[in-house]
């Protein structure tokens, strides 16, 4: 069915749907579920190569790159400095100018440092990245992203691996409303097939998640379970759903009952 | 009289090389796969096209990263 086609930074993706690499049991696993997800973009880390266990460096041949493309992260980095270093190590490494910008500003929420994550924003986009940087749900916030240049605005929906679902539908509700110049896509918090299809009808333009898929028993499965759900989503909100009402109204022709005995 | 070796210090380990070893030299010896790493020499990242010229030095520190899972 028609609908128009999910584009970051001029590039078109055939799943809306974007999803994370870390946390799986078996890189095996890990790739089974990328393929039933769906999806064209995953997102990876950039660590220190360990010297001694060699166990991690076969992680991207279970990454088919002519099928996905490689979306490094700057997780884990508390300063803009550091961010901005990692930023550009992913890009020598990966030889792509995207990456998932974070700034954290503290360890038990890992909710982003605003401040530090506009100014890295801004120093990346000047260097040409294509950036896309994990933010919280503050409408006012998203636009200075974006005058600064991001390629996209990636709200949380709640903590990053908590799968609490979108906590604040208002926000997300305001933030779809006023973005309209770059994709909103809801990035954290996603926990079962049933958060992403929300943020789907919401109308946002995609969603991130990791532990949701990772996190779950048969991960595979539920790669298939979010691929559906973000499909079903977002046929729901192009539909357009029918308005709230307090009160029934009957789905049955109320005249036309046989008459009853008297 | 050989020359004496370099020690330098790679993802936190100290390392001992050969004078005029390169960062391909090093690469090669850690068994990397250059098309997967990014390497920084003194917080300067280097271009990969640089490895087979780039010379270590005396008390380089020389960071290797390279993409692991995650969100």
């Amino acid at each position: 069915m028609n609908d128009k086609p999910f584009v970051v930074a001029g590039r078109e993706f055939a799943s809306r749907l974007i999803v994370g690499t870390g946390k799986y049991t078996t890189l095996e696993v890990m790739k089974q579920a990328l393929e039933e997800s769906g999806s064209e973009i995953v997102t990876v880390a950039v660590r220190r190569v360990n010297l001694q266990d060699r166990s991690e460096r076969s992680f991207l041949s279970y990454i088919d790159r002519n099928r996905f493309l490689i979306l490094p992260n700057t997780a884990g980095c508390y300063t803009a400095d550091d961010a901005i270093r990692i930023a550009r190590l992913g890009r020598e490494a990966g030889l792509s100018d995207w990456v998932k910008l974070e700034v954290l500003g503290d360890e038990a929420t890992l909710f982003p440092d605003n401040e530090a994550l506009l100014h890295a924003t801004k120093v990346l986009v000047k260097e040409g990245f294509v950036v896309l940087p994990y933010t919280n749900d503050d409408l006012i916030n998203a636009r200075k992203l974006i005058d600064a240049g991001a390629a996209a605005v990636m709200p949380l929906g709640a903590p990053i691996g908590s799968g609490m679902g979108i906590q604040n539908l208002a926000n997300a509700m305001i933030l779809r409303e006023r973005i309209t110049e770059v994709p909103l896509i809801i990035d954290a918090g996603v926990g079962t097939a049933s958060d992403a299809c929300v943020a789907m009808e919401l109308g946002m333009d995609g969603v991130l998640m990791n532990t949701g898929i990772a996190a779950a028993s048969d991960p595979v499965r539920m790669a298939r379970a979010m691929k559906q759900a973000v499909e079903s989503g977002r046929h729901a909100f192009l539909a357009g759903r029918m308005p709230k009402k307090l009160y029934a109204t009957a789905s049955s022709p109320q005249s036309g009952l046989p008459q009853s005995r008297s | 009289m050989p020359e004496p070796d370099i020690s330098l210090r790679v993802n936190g380990s100290q390392m001992k090389l050969p004078k005029g070893a390169t960062i391909r030299d090093l690469l090669s010896q850690l068994e990397i796969d250059p098309q997967l790493v990014a390497v920084e020499q003194n917080r300067e990242i280097v271009p990969r096209p640089e490895y087979p010229a780039r010379i270590l030095s005396e008390k380089d520190t020389i960071e290797i990263v390279h993409f692991v899972g995650g969100g």
